[in-house]
């Protein structure tokens, strides 16, 4: 059997598992997010916290228990990092820098996870385990609590109610991140993921000598970070680290764990609104573009044009052996049209294409499936849009799932998709403009600058990977990725919260002869379109300096 | 005012509380039941799949290493040493320089893009030491048959595995370097490669740390 047909075959065995366990698990979330029960552990933490789990919020108080709780979350994790030298169980490691310790900071709680330090030599066990794999759980869940308040919006109609924000978190946290992260990471050190507390080893080699290795808890923090779509990665070379994705079994079990809620959370809507049609049509266009692209990533790295890769006869710079070219594809492309950002391969070194494709990925603002939660609230935003345009077309006041999107909702949703690509490209216009931070780049040309554009792209929508060529370890891109990490995660919530708000307190809108069918494939033919032409005309300026540059040469 | 500013408090406090709690779920029990299970049921791969040859640990399975002669004086990086298998280029890896009391490998890709002159100069140069090395007498390597593994740094740096392209192609060279017939090492490597899991997962490839645990072997009973 030849890569290329392995590699569909695998694509093929991970669409069978998808497609396997979509409708039990979107079922199960919407019955944890519209269950009226508590369970006696989560009484107790909603106890600790002092907040009444039934107490329902409109949108400005969901905001604010947001964020309260990140900028909590914020501090917390920035002070871990400036204490580490004098913390117990930290190997031993001295604190972090105030820059970096502030981009970490926010680069998790926001779930981006983008990492200017590396990992190996510079978090101790306390800062991993309680403090950054902590922000994976919570901050996905934070994300999961966002797009359910939105369905919630589409749901309900006369009241202002979006449910509570602290029930939402826990419940998030407790029924659904938690037990998936338990059997993922067990089947992780099942295959040689490694897990355990103890301190650097050293152990021999075979020519003599020995070389040292950080222990740790790996596969548990493995788990959470695809599950969460969160992708920080416990040693600098993230998923491509044996010790992280031993074998390639693992590689599509993580692929997998990416995939799984992303995609079930267009069930657990189309149950919340009454219509799992509704659903199936947004799962299409999610699927859709994530296959497209997985195609189109396949068919430019197996080709491997660029010089390098031609004088080896392959796309295998950057690389695992285990994975060859089909595996890390399918994962480059997983990882960049959802927020994960973990990679198993280096995206610097792919084709010119191909990393222009993960740089596309990520600028179609992350919604084909995308994270967890902002996926969901992403493409229905998206969504939105195209039913105005829809009606812009044949005259008639756009209604999407019963509810008139008027000025207010089309002025939210389009602020929504204004805010990151305008932090994108200003960031990246102004890292090019002034006469230091370009010295970051470790490549020239065209691809010098496809790396500042990549770190923008990736901090402004939350997914954390990187051109890692691109030393980002200095006080500028310490600094600016990390504004870009929290305006481009917190303003578009404030948005979508805004706007489930309104559309919570509507009456619905009965379905006529003339209401556009937002169930069928003519819309998510027009959706899949809206989505493309609005994120083209955006980015194409910007692409084209970079990644096309550098393809097309 | 103050209402408003004692309100952002008591927000800020339950905010605190809420993290505290599911700090305690999610950064340390979690982490510890999975430990206590790991520990429990897969203790040597929880530890890193340790992995001896004549009762003394040698490495992980899972991480690759280098098989090169001693530094020698004035040289700046060594000569690799050609009676063991060599495994791919690791251009990517670096050195900590951070809490320097330890030697820590950082693991990392070059990043180099694919127009990068550095990059096709590297791969050029260990294309070209690769047929040099793997060329005995009565056996010639063609570049074209050198794969794309032997001549490109990994993802990680540390990838334990080659293709069985290359793995083939040193058989030559191993046999001359060792002595031993060819028939031998050819076994071993065919003996050493893993297919695609469940014949379409991943691509084959040779452990090389196993193959030259084998190959020590080989040559101790000769």
């Amino acid at each position: 059997m030849g890569p290329v047909l392995a590699a569909v075959l695998q694509l093929l065995a991970l669409i069978g598992a998808l497609a396997l366990v979509y409708v039990p698990v979107g079922n199960y979330m919407a019955r944890v997010y519209c269950s009226k029960q508590h369970l006696r552990v989560e009484k107790w933490i909603y106890k600790g916290i002092g907040a009444n789990p039934d107490a329902e919020m409109t949108w400005p108080a969901y905001v604010r228990g947001i964020l309260s709780f990140s900028a909590v979350g914020v501090l917390f994790l920035y002070l871990l990092q400036r204490l580490q030298g004098v913390l117990p169980g930290s190997l031993g490691f001295s604190s972090v820098n105030p820059a970096q310790s502030f981009n970490t900071a926010v680069s998790f709680v926001t779930n981006t996870n983008w990492q200017s330090y590396y990992g190996e030599q510079t978090m101790g066990h306390i800062v991993q385990t309680a403090g950054l794999a902590v922000q994976n759980f919570v901050s996905a869940a934070v994300g999961i609590a966002v797009a359910v308040a939105l369905v919630r919006g589409f749901a309900r109609s006369r009241t202002g109610e979006l449910g509570n924000f602290w029930a939402d978190l826990v419940r998030g946290t407790l029924r659904i991140l938690v037990p998936i992260s338990v059997i993922a990471a067990v089947v992780l050190v099942a295959c040689g993921a490694i897990q355990n507390f103890s301190g650097i080893h050293e152990v021999g080699q075979f020519m003599g000598g020995s070389q040292q290795w950080n222990g740790g808890a790996v596969a548990s923090q493995e788990a959470i970070k695809e599950v969460g779509t969160n992708g920080g990665g416990y040693f600098n070379a993230n998923s491509a680290h044996p010790f992280e994705n031993p074998t390639p079994f693992t590689n599509l079990f993580e692929i997998f764990l990416i995939l799984v809620i992303p995609f079930a959370l267009t069930r657990t809507f189309g149950v919340m609104v009454g219509s799992v049609k509704q659903g199936y049509a947004i799962l299409a266009t999610m699927f859709t573009i994530w296959l497209g692209f997985t195609a189109l990533m396949m068919w430019t790295e197996f080709a491997h044009h660029g010089p390098a890769l031609q004088v080896a006869g392959g796309a295998m710079e950057g690389k695992e052996a285990r994975f060859g070219v089909g595996g890390s594809s399918i994962f480059a492309v997983a990882t960049t049209l959802t927020s994960t950002g973990a990679v198993n391969s280096f995206h610097s070194s792919f084709t010119g294409l191909g990393g222009g494709i993960t740089m596309l990925s990520m600028m179609l603002g992350e919604i084909a499936p995308g994270g967890t939660g902002s996926g969901l609230y992403g493409v229905l935003i998206m969504a939105v849009i195209a039913v105005f345009i829809a009606g812009l077309m044949v005259g008639r006041t756009p209604e999407y799932l019963g509810k008139k999107i008027g000025a207010r909702e089309m002025k939210l949703a389009a602020a929504y998709i204004l805010i990151t690509p305008a932090l994108v490209l200003v960031f990246t216009a102004v890292s090019m403009a002034l006469p230091t931070p370009p010295h970051s780049m470790l490549n020239s040309g065209a691809h010098g600058f496809s790396e500042v554009l990549y770190a923008f792209t990736s901090a402004a929508n939350n997914n954390g990977s990187a051109f890692a060529g691109l030393n980002a370890n200095t006080d500028w891109y310490n600094t600016m990725t990390g504004l870009a990490m929290l305006l481009g995660r917190f303003l578009p919530m404030v948005f979508v919260l805004a706007l489930a708000g309104s559309l919570a307190e509507q009456k619905p809108v009965p379905v006529t002869a003339g209401t556009l069918r937002t169930e069928k494939p003519l819309f998510t033919g027009l959706l899949v379109g809206a989505i493309l032409i609005i994120t083209g005309l955006t980015y194409f300026p910007a692409l084209a300096l970079g990644p096309l540059a550098e393809g097309l040469a | 005012m103050n209402n408003s500013v004692t309100n952002t408090a008591r927000l800020l406090w339950a905010g605190l509380r809420a993290l505290l709690v599911l700090t305690l779920v999610t950064g340390v029990l979690y982490p510890l039941v999975v430990t206590g299970i790991a520990q429990g049921l897969f203790h040597a791969k929880a530890n890193g799949s340790e992995i001896k040859a004549d009762g003394k640990v040698v490495g992980s399975s899972l991480i690759g290493q280098s098989y090169n002669l001693p530094l020698k004086k004035g040289q700046d990086t060594p000569q690799p040493d050609l009676r063991w298998f060599q495994g791919r280029p690791a251009n990517g890896l670096g050195s900590n320089s951070l809490n320097t009391r330890y030697t820590l490998i950082l693991s990392g890709a070059t990043n180099l893009s694919a127009d990068n002159e550095n990059l096709i100069k590297q791969v050029r140069d260990a294309k070209v030491a690769v047929v040099r090395d793997n060329s005995v007498p009565g056996y010639t390597v063609q570049p074209s048959q050198v794969p794309a593994d032997a001549v490109t740094s990994s993802g990680s740096g540390l990838d334990p595995d080659i293709s069985p392209a290359y793995a083939e192609l040193q058989v030559h060279r191993i046999a001359a370097k060792n002595h031993l017939p060819l028939a031998q090492v050819d076994k071993l490597v065919k003996d050493h490669t893993t297919g695609r899991t469940l014949g379409f997962v991943g691509e084959p490839r040779v452990n090389v740390l196993e193959l030259n645990i084998a190959l020590e072997d080989l040559t101790a009973k000769k």
